[in-house]
């Protein structure tokens, strides 16, 4: 501070300049110790650290509100606009299948056995049509295909379990598969709770009254299936694919796996086993059938699964299904924010969407232009009357800040719909200005459900957050640099510009800044007002939250705004500096 | 009082033809509400290069008649002249005044170098030009190597000098100055107390000071107009003003003072006897007294009454008993009861030979009668 020697005023005796400069040099002359020889700093902080604590224990319960309640689910929004774990959570096969696939016409059979699968199981859970609606944002008309195919995925493979069950009917019953796959531990269990379950229903029948048909019912469920090691290496397919149906039948399902047939995905997995192995080491207990299988399977029918889909929709030899299918095969993708700035993913990279559905990069344009146009209105309204208040006596200067924060206290619909009466075509406005004559009747002006009206509108409606930063910013100007500069020669308007002006800066620029972040971001003024051409981009998104219901683009759109708010943050304290921002 | 008033006002245009004035001041009046008036009937005239200072408490009208002049208020009624021309309407900006103000009032967006090219930007002065200006006005407050500060960066000792450099910067003929000193501490205070009328004896420009601060008044005037009240109670060099003040306010507010209250027994042309309240007669200057029998208020300064003094055989003395001995280094205080009061104070000079009072020690004290006004009440 006032570390230079050279002016005058040095003098040696204790004057609070040299309070000072003592206090600067001793600063520098390396860490100051405390009387126990420990850094001054570090005992300061341990003397400062229960203030601390006690300053944290303070604003701890809002803090956890507020990351509870605001942080953790922005952040779990945000994280929206990349995560994409559906497609291969749902399609976990036909995903791996498909990274060799060239993009060109439809993929080979094995993406197809893949889909087959991943189809079934999908939709025995019921998880293609939710697949089915995420895909249709990137191609449309996926959406139906995945519908249509959920319901036609046994047709796929019914040839199979037909040849089987034409071979020996014990195919047909669950009870074969089960026994075939499950563990030996597992079937005595299941043999056990079997047998409970039928002593407990003897009971029961035996029962004379309600209180001991209920005491005699039996109500444990039966034992989770476990599949047996030598099912396991004998069917590589067969075999996990049984124990994912057994899991879903008895879990999802809640049935017996006894009286379930498996799906016909478990059949064609065991013909491909016993064709490929032959089920050599499987000696269990249905050993017998699985070698009279295995001998009668080089004789099957065989069918393609590619030619089944066809047959279920034409769309699946499109290789466009396909290549959406694979653009969104990762687990995050780029696909959202891509669209919010009118580009598509598609197989052949990152291209332009079609001209029709370009819409997000105007929107984006015209949210920031309409927004700077809002906050210029705001200063050249604001500015005056902030100079206003700030050079009134305090009684008049109160209640007319009383007049500038009395639309707070109306609610925000009630004054945008009172801009509706006085903007629209038959509006006051335009009648009075038709009944002075300044406009014929047949001339009336477009005031509303354009950009006009949601300037003006919002402008009234931000214009308070102008005044107010503004106004307790020119409070603190004190009078006399105005008239310094007066004294000193300027003119009225020189002093102004050159003196009153930059002092208030920090002001407009808070005002700015507080102006413009809630125009960019607001919603219901220019839903109602606005029309067509006057909506924002924030409207897009919550169309999407609300009612498209892709929430993925919404929280992409969501957070390029928030990007384009902490750039031109960061540009504006590049060029102002944020230091100059003072709300009072 | 507007008897002593009338008395200044003529004295001042006797002593000065109405063209020899720099800056005149001609009944003016001022009034803020309309029902109160803060100044009343002012009467000033000072010539070119005269350093006057207006001292007074607060709210006597001295800080109204600074701005009045600077034109930042306009009179109520009354004009102001500088150089012979009427100034009532002329705006601030176009009166070519510098002025100093109590806060510094440099632009805290601007360099020191920036806040004092600031009047000669707006004179249109040429770039070149300015610098130099700039340079020597920067070192004539020894300041010459703070240009490229902020006024932020600086203590508030160097502040003021910047202050004032940008004051005279533009060669202004007039100064006027609001408390500059005040926000200061006392060693600075004097320092630059000194420096100020040092520039401008220098430059040779006319300055007039505002303050509150008697010492200061004293020590840097060429005159001195006491106000009170929105009258200037009295205007002269700063020894008449403490050794002749004209009335018991300018007495009491200029320095030290001992008063008594009494009635004149006997009046002469450059005597009087005053009876006091408690029966005693005293010697004294007949100031403004007008006849035999008015209340009065004598007004003797401490360091002109003597003890245990040897006078002549008709001089008045009083009784006194000490109450109070201050021994203060240079000078001793006693503090005595006379006439029934007990805040009668003496000032003694710590000489060797000098007697140290003892607390409820019996004295005799008396002065020489020029030394003892008699005022008005």
């Amino acid at each position: 501070m006032t570390d230079q020697v050279t002016g005058p005023d040095q003098f040696t005796g204790a004057t609070p300049d040299n309070a000072i400069r003592n206090a600067d040099r001793e600063e520098r002359s390396g860490p100051m110790l405390a009387a126990d020889g420990r850094p001054l700093k570090q005992s300061l902080n341990r003397a400062l650290r229960a203030q601390k604590l006690r300053a944290l224990a303070l604003i701890a319960p809002l803090l956890v509100f507020i990351v509870i309640t605001f942080i953790l689910p922005i952040a779990d929004m945000l994280f929206r606009s990349v995560e994409n774990q559906i497609v291969s959570e749902t399609l976990p096969r036909t995903v791996v299948a498909l990274e060799d696939w060239d993009g060109d016409g439809a993929p080979e059979e094995a993406v197809f056995r893949a889909l087959a699968v991943d189809m079934t199981i999908a939709a025995e859970l019921k998880e293609h049509t939710r697949l089915g609606s995420r895909l249709n944002y990137e191609t449309t008309g996926i959406s139906s295909l995945f519908r249509k195919t959920g319901r036609a995925v046994d047709d796929v493979d019914e040839l199979y379990v037909d040849q089987f069950e034409d071979l020996n009917e014990a195919w047909e019953e669950g009870a074969t598969w089960a026994t075939l796959m499950g563990s030996e531990d597992w079937i005595e269990d299941r043999a056990e709770w079997a047998a409970q379950v039928e002593a407990a229903e003897a009971a029961q029948d035996a029962a004379t009254t309600a209180e001991e048909a209920i005491a005699a019912a039996f109500e444990e469920p039966a034992p989770r299936f476990e599949l047996a090691d030598q099912a396991r290496a004998a069917f590589p397919s067969a075999a996990p694919l049984y124990s994912r149906f057994a899991e879903i039948s008895q879990v999802e399902n809640e049935d017996s796996l006894f009286r379930e047939e498996p799906w016909p995905a478990v059949y064609e997995a065991l013909y491909a086993d016993l064709l490929a192995e032959g089920g050599e080491g499987y000696q269990g207990p249905q050993a017998d059938l699985v070698a009279e299988a295995a001998q009668a399977v080089s004789g099957f029918e065989t069918i393609s699964a590619r030619d089944a889909f066809a047959d279920i929709d034409e769309d699946w030899l499109d290789s466009d299904v396909w290549g959406t299918i694979q653009a969104f095969s990762d687990p995050y993708t780029a696909g959202y924010f891509l669209s919010a700035v009118d580009l598509q993913l598609s197989p052949e990279g990152v291209v332009a969407q079609p001209d029709d559905q370009r819409i997000y990069a105007l929107l984006f344009q015209r949210t920031l232009f309409m927004s700077m146009v809002i906050m210029f209105s705001c200063v050249l309204l604001g500015y005056p009357i902030a100079f206003l208040l700030s050079n009134l006596p305090m009684r008049t200067s109160n209640i007319l800040l009383i007049l500038v924060l009395l639309p707070f206290w109306t609610s925000l619909l009630v004054r945008t719909s009172a801009w509706k009466v006085l903007l629209q075509q038959q509006g006051v406005i335009n009648d009075t200005l038709v009944w002075l004559g300044v406009l014929a009747d047949s001339n009336r002006l477009e005031l509303i459900n354009n950009q006009t009206g949601t300037i003006i509108a919002m402008t009234h409606i931000l214009l308070p957050f102008m005044i107010l930063p503004l106004y307790s910013v020119m409070k603190t100007i004190p009078p006399y640099y105005v008239r310094a500069a007066k004294s000193l020669g300027a003119k009225p308007s020189t002093a102004f510009w050159r003196v009153y002006f930059p002092q208030s800066v920090p002001g407009i620029g808070a005002g700015c800044i507080l102006v413009f972040i809630l125009s960019i971001g607001y919603y219901i003024t220019p839903e109602l007002v606005g029309g067509t051409t006057g909506t924002f981009i924030s409207n897009r998104i919550a169309y999407h939250i609300s009612q498209s219901l892709n929430w993925g683009l919404a929280a992409a759109l969501g957070s390029i705004l928030l990007a384009v708010v902490l750039v031109l943050y960061y540009l504006y304290d590049r060029i102002v500096g944020i230091d100059n921002v003072s709300l009072g | 009082m507007p008897k002593s008033d009338r008395k200044n006002g003529e004295k001042i245009l006797l002593d000065m033809q109405a063209e020899d004035a720099f800056v005149q001041f001609e009944r003016v009046q001022k009034s803020y509400d309309g029902e109160t008036l803060v100044v009343k009937d002012l009467n000033l005239a000072l010539p070119k290069g005269e350093f006057l200072t207006m001292l007074g408490p607060s709210g006597s009208g001295k800080t109204t008649c600074l701005m009045m002049l600077a034109g930042f208020e306009s009179a109520t009624h009354g004009e102001i002249k500088l150089k012979g021309q009427p100034i009532n309407n002329i705006p601030p900006h176009k009166r070519g005044i510098g002025m100093v103000f109590q806060n510094y009032a440099l632009f805290p967006h601007m360099s020191v170098a920036e806040n004092l090219s600031f009047p000669l930007e707006v004179r249109k002065m040429g770039k070149s030009e300015r610098e130099g200006k700039i340079k020597r006005a920067l070192d004539m407050v020894q300041m010459g190597d703070f240009g490229g500060r902020r006024p932020a960066q600086l203590s508030g000792g160097q502040q003021q000098r910047i202050a004032l450099a940008r004051a005279l910067v533009f060669e202004p003929e007039l100064v006027l100055m609001d408390e500059p000193l005040g926000a200061l501490d006392k060693q600075l205070r004097e320092t630059l107390q000194f420096e100020i009328t040092r520039l401008a004896h220098e430059l040779g420009i006319t300055v007039v000071y505002v303050t509150h601060d008697q010492t200061e008044a004293l020590t840097m005037s060429d005159r001195v107009a006491v106000f009170d009240d929105g009258r200037i109670q009295q205007l002269a060099p700063p020894d008449e003003l403490y050794e002749a003040p004209q009335n018991s306010f300018v007495a009491q507010f200029i320095g030290e003072n001992n008063t008594l209250d009494g009635v004149v027994s006997k009046l002469g042309s450059d005597s009087c006897v005053v009876r006091l309240d408690s029966g005693e007669e005293i010697d004294a200057l007949p100031v403004n007294v007008s006849n035999v029998g008015d209340r009065t208020l004598v007004s003797i300064r401490p360091e002109r009454v003597e003890i245990d003094p040897d006078l002549g055989p008709d001089a008045h003395t009083l009784n006194a008993e000490v109450l109070e001995f201050i021994y203060m280094g240079d000078v001793f205080r006693t503090r005595l009861r006379v006439a029934g009061r007990d805040d009668f104070i003496v000032k003694t000079r710590n000489r060797a030979d000098q007697v140290r009072l003892k607390p409820g020690q019996k004295v005799k004290i008396g002065w020489l009668p020029h030394d003892c006004r008699a005022l008005d009440i």
